[in-house]
């Protein structure tokens, strides 16, 4: 079997998998801090039952986040262990900070996080809240900061080391603020907030069709609207940056996105739909904007755009999928800016809540983001083959690149990647399973509420909570626990 | 700062990570090795919880410490990820598989899935534990290193019997030091049964710690060569000694937080041993010592190494204030809550 084609598979799979849980985390972050902050400030209840419940459904979400993020690291070595003595020298700063800064920031104050309830007062509880969602940017900066670099190369120059060549660190910064590190690093952020803030959405949602938790899914889905509503609207803005980068900085990969062969007289095509064929070397079924390209671009719709055609043939990037990925992604942008803007009109017609259709729609809306999410990344790494390091020119001079091929591991091979894809494969279908069922299962039981909380309701209101936290109880916990632990308990 | 002292700053901070991570996950992974000894469910949830909010930045450890390998030497990440490839993969559905079974075991009330992740923490952390062990004795055994810096072996060549012996002394080290963790985090019965758990234990990591130092002694001379070179180096060993015979001493008395104390002495001690075993090498080639990667052929620039330490120097006291807060809210014996596991 062809070990680089089954390692890239493997490393597509695995990273995919992951990349499920890590937005996701980082947007219900910025959710929870909003919310537990909302609590603080005004000491409702709702607020705090809220906080506990998203903090168990996030407790969850990044279990499995940590689980499978640290098969990344072990398989940067595993199999790729040529790249890793290439790219090690520039990646130890990046990855010592996020080891550092990042992973002891999270891990420490989630355990506070998640089960300091009752350990620690609100302010305290508050901070490590902040603290783990600050520790979740603080671990995305330093990644895509790696990624980034890899993309864009600076601050670096390529050297020969004990007989075989490797890129070094010359300059700190510049490596860190690579050419295109802001803008990948603010449209991934984004991306996470749309996706947190949809989850959060969707489950609200679901509450509020089967009148269950009605006080609870009304504010977390208001909290997280406006946080969606905005993040959709600056990733259009960050999405356009990010796409003029590209353009300027790894014009190939912008071709594929944009199904561009041939460079051609006057501005470019925008294609808004298409199947690109890169044997024919042309787009087919298209529907074109003429000129539209080279207007986002350059704004002006004259402007040749570099077709893939100039560029040699073995460093032209795949184009059917960065095409198809990017695509998805632009055209689910535009979904959510929609769907979030009427939301928010009816949100402030006082009419949302009663709209069941569009509550349906947001039951299932969270699909949107978590492809977008995928279909971005795939298209950003697709459309940068081959190369796992872009070759650069730094300060005049030409650097050069490493390609996929060249990064594999030397003793590694096609038997021990299929072996171990089979396995992962085997291991994530049953966690993501699992994952459905146990999410599911959270839902279903749904928050503790507490009866300071439903003393706001009128005495029909509390008792009504008190059933419903009494079956709760006996749905998830064991039974035998001591009497008086707890919330329910001290309630 | 030269080169040369880079690389042994480096050394020794790796050390650190993996003595840290040694300790603290030890505990972890000897708390699941053990989880058999609490019976029924309320007992299982105790056990599991007793580690609950600290397992997850105990093995952060783990993970700054692949880091800073990749990072400060790269070479040596390289050849020792793709050379213990099959064993790797196997350590990572370990510690997959052990996050999982404490984040999903008690979320479904039904007796045969709670078994079934009983069974998955049981497994994956003892499966973790030798795979740790069979690692490290592989390093300081030396393996089969080409000019091209790649391992040239099968699997078959990781499993002779010297890593056999020191996974299971691992096993044993971790099992001890969690039953001395667990009997200070449970009480009644259940720590009764600890009590006797903590002996059993302990018989056994000495039996496999005699085992394996003689072993060591007549069949890795490379591995003490050293420890013959630098006399000094023999304080370890001795502390060594002291600590673990201290434990039986402390158990005797009924002072388990100096017990638990001892053997996290007795971890670092042998993660010191074992850091002088390797020394200078991080990857000792058998075919050909000329070929071994070393902490200074295998390390990153001067640039980048001083960059990491700048980081480090900055973050550490941070890294050790949290942790220090959160071991301190999280004192005491376990109670099961609403937030429990």
């Amino acid at each position: 079997m062809d070990v680089e084609l089954l390692a890239r598979l493997q490393f597509a799979g695995t990273i995919m998998f992951h990349y499920l849980f890590p937005p996701l985390t980082i947007g219900m972050g910025l959710i929870m801090v909003i919310i537990e902050w909302a609590y603080l400030r005004t000491k409702k209840e709702v607020w705090h039952d809220a906080a506990r419940f998203w903090t168990k459904l996030f407790a969850l979400n990044f279990a499995l986040g940590v689980a499978t993020g640290i098969v990344m690291e072990f398989e940067f070595g595993t199999n790729w262990a040529a790249y890793s003595r290439f790219v090690g020298d520039v990646f130890g700063s990046a990855l010592a900070a996020e080891g550092i800064f990042a992973f002891f920031l999270e891990s420490g104050f989630l355990a506070v996080l998640v089960f300091g309830w009752d350990r620690v007062g609100p302010k305290m509880h508050f901070f490590s809240t902040l603290m783990v969602a600050l520790g979740s940017i603080f671990s995305a900066i330093w990644i895509v900061v790696a990624n980034s670099w890899q993309q864009t190369p600076a601050g670096s120059h390529v050297v020969e080391h004990e007989g075989v060549l490797r890129a070094e660190i010359t300059d700190f910064w510049l490596l860190v603020f690579n050419p295109s590190m802001v803008d990948r690093l603010t449209h991934t952020l984004i991306g996470a907030f749309i996706l947190g803030a949809f989850f959060v959405m969707s489950i609200s949602a679901y509450y509020l069709l089967k009148k269950r938790h009605e006080e609870f899914a009304r504010r977390s889905f208001t909290v997280a609207l406006i946080v969606a509503t905005i993040a959709s609207l600056l990733a259009l803005v960050t999405g356009h940056d990010q796409a003029k980068k590209v353009a300027a900085t790894q014009p190939a990969k912008l071709a594929a996105f944009e199904g561009h062969f041939e460079t051609g007289e006057g501005g470019a095509p925008l294609y808004l739909l298409g199947w690109p064929d890169s044997k024919a070397e042309t787009v087919r079924f298209g529907v074109k904007i003429p000129g539209m390209l080279s207007y986002l671009v350059h704004w002006d719709t004259g402007e040749p755009i570099p077709g893939l055609k100039e560029f040699a043939e073995d460093e032209r990037p795949p184009v059917w999928l960065p095409f198809q990925t990017y695509h998805l992604m632009v055209g689910l942008g535009m979904v959510f800016i929609g769907l979030t803007v009427v939301s928010l009109f009816f949100l402030w017609r006082k009419t949302l809540f009663t709209k069941r259709w569009l509550l349906w729609v947001w039951v299932f809306a969270v699909i949107g983001p978590f492809l977008a999410n995928q279909s971005g990344w795939v298209a950003a790494e697709v459309g940068r083959q081959p190369w796992i390091v872009y070759p650069s020119v730094q300060d005049g001079v030409a650097q050069a690149g490493l390609r996929t091929a060249d990064g594999l591991s030397e003793s590694v091979t096609g038997g021990h990647v299929l072996w171990s894809i089979i396995m992962f494969g085997l291991i994530y279908a049953l966690l993501f399973v699992i994952w459905i069922f146990v999410l599911n299962n959270k839902i279903q039981h749904g928050p503790v509420v507490s009866a300071a909380g439903a003393g706001e309701g009128g005495f029909l209101a509390a008792g009504a909570s008190r059933l419903d936290r009494d079956e709760g109880r006996s749905l998830t916990e064991t039974g035998d626990e001591e009497p008086g632990s707890g919330k329910g308990g001290e309630a | 700062m030269s080169h040369e002292a880079l690389c042994l700053i480096w050394f020794v901070l790796l050390g650190v990570l993996i003595t840290g991570y040694a300790i603290l996950d030890g505990f972890d992974l000897g708390v699941g090795i053990l989880h058999y000894v609490a019976k029924g469910d309320r007992e299982r949830r105790i056990v599991m919880n007793s580690i609950g909010p600290l397992w997850d930045g105990n093995e952060v450890w783990l993970v700054t410490f692949g880091g800073a390998l990749f990072a400060a030497f790269p070479v040596a990440y390289g050849t020792v990820f793709s050379a213990f490839y099959i064993a790797f993969m196997l350590l990572l559905f370990a510690l997959i598989f052990r996050a999982v079974s404490l984040e999903f075991r008690s979320k479904v009330q039904s007796e045969g899935w709670r078994r079934v992740w009983d069974f998955g923490f049981f497994g994956s952390s003892l499966l973790a534990a030798l795979l740790f062990g069979v690692a490290a004795g592989n390093l300081i055994a030396g393996m089969p290193i080409d000019a091209d810096r790649a391992f040239t072996g099968t699997l078959w060549d990781q499993l002779r019997p010297y890593p056999i012996i020191v996974g299971l002394l691992t096993a044993s080290l971790f099992a001890m030091h969690g039953a001395i963790y667990l009997y200070l985090k449970t009480e009644g019965e259940l720590q009764e049964r600890m009590h006797r758990w903590m002996w059993r234990t302990f018989g056994l990591f000495l039996v496999l710690y005699l085992v394996a130092t003689l072993y060591t002694l007549v069949a890795v001379p490379g591995a003490v060569a050293n420890l013959r070179n630098h006399w000094w180096l023999w304080v370890v060993p001795a502390l060594n000694v002291l600590a673990i015979a201290n434990i039986p001493r402390a158990v005797h008395l009924g002072r388990a937080g100096y017990a638990f104390a001892s053997s996290c002495a007795t971890i670092a001690a042998l993660a010191f041993l074992f850091a002088a075993a390797i020394f200078p090498n991080l990857v000792r080639s058998n075919l050909d010592s000329a070929l071994s990667i070393t902490i200074f052929n295998g390390s990153s620039s001067v640039k980048t190494l001083t960059i990491m330490l700048i980081i480090a120097v900055i973050g550490m006291p941070f890294v050790l204030t949290y942790t220090a807060i959160i071991y301190w809210v999280f004192r005491g014996k376990v109670r099961l809550d609403e937030a429990s596991y």
